[in-house]
């Protein structure tokens, strides 16, 4: 393949932009994809030239992120959203419409590569959907009157700054209030508190707090942050995950739009706390509209000393960049965050060793989610005490879960650890008589109607803040399908049982949908789940096979009815594997089939 | 007093700072593997090599050996789910061993033989893979790959070369070469490179020496995998 020419003067400035910084490529690449709909094979070698980086490394960023391609991809890019809030709330009717009325194939980009359409994982905007992303925004609240007219829009090649305003807005929808979502800090006050009282004295609080990372795995903040600021080298790094990918979750989006003073202000007291100077923001692909609101609230605080070379007169140094995801819900653990913000590709790390100590470019990396930063802030102002009072023994505190589903006010509920889930879903409403409700996304747990007693709390029910209620209407099978296809299309790869056995799972759960199961398929779904589950290399894997096999173990009857038949019913299908035969010769009568 | 872990029962003396891989290796307990060689640091992809570690599954080729660990490795419950994994492997793939070249050398093969794979169990993904003949003396044939990263750390560690990386992602995941064409004929790997030989599949094999030893007097058709290893036999490469 000869190389086309390819104007690289705009590749030129975004790599002067990022100061020729091979640790930047996950960003330069974003950059490139944007301006030209692609990265086209010489401008990748361009790349690789201007970095010193082996062409190879290059080419497999590209491949690796979602939204990222070789191959060039329409001017306009729409995504819809696939969780299965945005099922329930009717995107497969939205796709057919939009690829209708655009004359486009799903997956495909329009041969005049005037617009490409497909379906993305979770948007977190589970609250307010179907929703998409068009060229990197959000869109909210999908109607088909609204797609019918995006599509005239595209047609007119209307830029996107033309559209109608109200497509992209986006509501915080907080319903209830509690600690966190209550109390409002001065910027600056956390920052003081440690200037006054000393780092040891403000580590003690958190320790006393009983805080607990808030992304789902819930490590102790203060131990993390000990064995961070311990570890025996420099420089150390803070990183803060605002990659919720978890489908839906939508507390951090939340967060980050009224509260990113704060979740920075976590940052530069835990930068205080283990010394480091240098901390970054991972922000999800998805949430690119934050991105500049972001960088203005950084801007601001760099203005107010509270950023930079003398914080508020302390001599502490400390100052923070945006990366920007590419779509891949890997990079939301925190291994694969580290080498995506190192600009390769997120396949997570072998642990140990552990990111406090060996994170950033092998540094000691304080790593946490969007609220654990913000309560942090919180309790350097107010104390650990004061966070502590709520919650349960072994989880302190309160937690925000993003409600979504057949509830009447889905959105962010502020609750107390230890509060059961038949208490949020009163507060939400649910619609109906309720069938199962997720716990912690479908990595967390699904429970039947029969345990909403059980309490949202590391002893019980942990969760990273996604809580999906679905009443009797809704069809269980369905549920586990669209999560066995999340895991599928998300995997990275790198893990025999996870990349294999996630397909594993779609496929067989496929096969019992399209009514050609029988309990040999359900017994295998048990097998590999518990393969895929305690073989696998990360939390992905380790959580993937999680719906299948709660909802098989709680609603096996449900399976049971789609079976064809207890006995074993292959897959293959003989007459349709012949129709490419009848397609070329013309044939179509009766003997052209076989009987099944 | 030296440190020691139990696998199977017997007890394994360990050095601080070994893997449960390496001390069993050491006292020539077998513990299947593929994306693992001695030579290179560990990558702990294949999972082939889980064992069942007070209790609970671990890949033992990155597990750092501690003491008193009690080690599971050839019980008939790690070796099933192992089979499993085997069968992952050859299904996910386009895995021809009746005609393929590496048959009998293939490490892949020897561990299916090895952990009493039958059958393929699952149904077989077919996926389309490119194949790459463009180099005057090395085949990759992408339809066998595994991988296991080994010919991209002996490229770039041993040969100076980094002809090769990963790319993609999921099942989309594939060894990507290092030109603008993306064919490794315009890259400057030769057939001496350790690179062309590490592969433990089919997938890089060197042209035209594949049946300098004829299908059924090959190393795994002769002894099984737990009593030779690794061990790749020499290729005469001038003819």
């Amino acid at each position: 393949m000869v190389s086309t020419p390819v104007d690289v003067t705009k590749v030129d400035a975004i790599l002067d932009e990022y100061r020729r910084d091979p640790l930047m490529l996950v960003q330069i690449l974003r950059r490139v994809q944007a301006e030209y709909g692609c990265v086209p094979p010489a401008v990748r070698m361009h790349i690789s030239r201007a970095l010193n980086l082996p062409p190879a490394q290059v080419h497999g960023v590209v491949e690796f992120y979602h939204f990222m391609s070789s191959a060039p991809q329409g001017a306009y890019r729409i995504r819809l959203s696939d969780n299965i809030t945005d099922r329930m709330l009717g995107n497969e009717a939205i796709m057919d419409r939009l690829c209708e009325k655009l004359g486009v194939k799903r997956g495909e980009t329009r041969a005049d590569g005037r617009v490409s359409v497909d379906y993305t994982s979770c948007t977190g905007m589970c609250d307010q959907g179907p929703a998409a992303l068009a060229n990197g925004l959000a869109v909210t609240r999908l109607t088909v009157t609204r797609v019918d007219e995006m599509a005239r829009l595209i047609e007119m090649s209307a830029p996107l700054t033309t559209w109608p305003h109200d497509w992209f807005h986006v509501e915080d929808n907080i319903r209830r209030r509690h600690l966190t979502l209550n109390t409002e800090i001065e910027p600056g006050a956390a920052i003081r508190a440690v200037i006054k009282r000393g780092a040891d004295a403000i580590l003690r609080e958190v320790q006393l707090s009983g805080l607990r990372g808030r992304g789902g795995a819930g490590y102790g903040t203060a131990l993390k942050w000990k064995v961070c600021r311990e570890a025996p080298w420099t420089p150390r790094y803070v990183t803060c995950n605002a990659d919720e990918g978890e489908p839906g979750t939508f507390k951090d989006r939340v967060l980050l739009t009224g509260f990113a003073d704060v979740m920075i202000e976590g940052m530069t007291v835990c930068a205080m706390i283990i010394g480091a100077e240098k901390g970054f923001i991972y922000l999800r692909g998805e949430y690119e509209y934050l991105h500049h609101h972001l960088l203005e609230v950084l801007w601001r605080r760099r203005a107010e000393h509270l950023l930079g070379a003398d914080i508020l007169g302390s001599g502490k140094k400390f100052d923070v960049d945006i990366h920007l995801g590419a779509g891949a819900y890997i990079c939301g653990e925190e291994n694969a965050l580290i080498e995506s913000l190192e600009g390769k590709r997120g396949i997570p790390r072998v642990r140990p060793p552990f990111l406090a100590t060996h994170g950033y470019l092998q540094h000691p990396t304080a790593n946490n989610n969007v609220e654990t930063f913000v309560q942090a802030a919180q309790i350097a102002v107010e104390g650990g005490q004061w966070f502590s009072a709520a919650g349960t023994e072994k989880s302190k505190g309160t937690k925000l879960l993003s409600v979504s589903g057949d509830v009447e006010r889905p959105g962010i509920y502020e609750i107390p650890w230890g509060a059961t889930v038949a208490h949020v879903c009163e507060e939400a409403r649910a619609l109906g008589e309720i069938l199962a409700v997720q716990v912690g996304g479908p990595s967390g747990a699904m429970i039947s109607a029969a345990e909403l007693e059980r309490r949202v709390a590391y002893e019980d029910l942990p969760t990273g803040g996604s809580f999906m209620v679905f009443n009797t209407s809704r069809d269980i099978v369905l549920i586990a399908q669209n999560f066995a296809r999340f895991f599928a299309r998300e995997s990275c790869g790198f893990c025999t049982p996870c990349r294999v056995g996630t397909q594993v799972l779609r496929r067989t759960i496929d096969k019992v949908v399209a009514g050609h199961g029988s309990e040999i398929e359900l017994g295998e779904i048990e097998e590999i789940g518990r393969i895929v589950k305690g073989m696998s290399h990360c939390g992905l894997g380790q959580t993937a096979a999680n719906p299948i096999l709660d909802s098989l173990k709680r609603f096996r009857d449900r399976y049971e009815s789609r079976l064809a038949t207890r006995e074993f019913v292959p897959d293959f299908d003989l007459d349709s594997a012949v129709a490419e035969s009848r397609r070329l010769t013309g044939r179509d009568d009766s003997l052209a089939h076989l009987a099944r | 007093m030296s440190l020691t872990i139990t696998i199977d029962g017997q007890e394994i003396p360990f050095e601080p700072g070994q893997t449960v891989m390496q001390a069993a290796a050491e006292a020539g307990v077998y513990i299947p593997h593929l994306c693992y060689n001695p030579d290179f640091k560990p990558h702990g992809s294949c999972k082939l090599c889980t064992c069942k570690v007070n209790g609970r599954y671990a890949t033992t080729c990155t597990l750092p050996a501690a003491e008193g660990m009690v080690v599971e490795n050839k019980t008939e419950g790690v070796q099933a789910d192992r089979r499993r994994l085997t069968q992952m492997l050859f299904v996910e793939g386009n895995h021809y061993c009746p005609f393929c070249e590496k048959s009998g050398n293939c490490q892949l093969q020897a561990v299916a033989y090895h952990v009493g794979m039958q059958d393929s169990f699952f149904g077989h993904f077919y996926p389309r893979r490119e194949m790459d003949a463009s180099h005057p003396d090395i085949l990759l044939d992408r339809d066998r790959c595994i991988q296991c990263d080994l010919c991209v750390k002996a490229s770039r560690e041993v040969d100076g070369k980094s002809v090769f990386g990963l790319g993609g992602r999921g099942m989309r995941t594939r060894l990507v070469v290092n030109s603008e064409s993306g064919l490794l004929k315009d890259t400057d790997i030769a057939k001496e490179d350790r690179a062309a030989h590490i592969c433990p599949t089919g997938a890089i094999i060197v042209k035209r020496v594949g049946y300098q030893i004829p299908i059924g007097e090959r190393l795994y058709d002769r002894q099984d995998i737990s009593q030779v290893g690794n061990r790749q036999p020499a290729l005469r490469l001038e003819e």
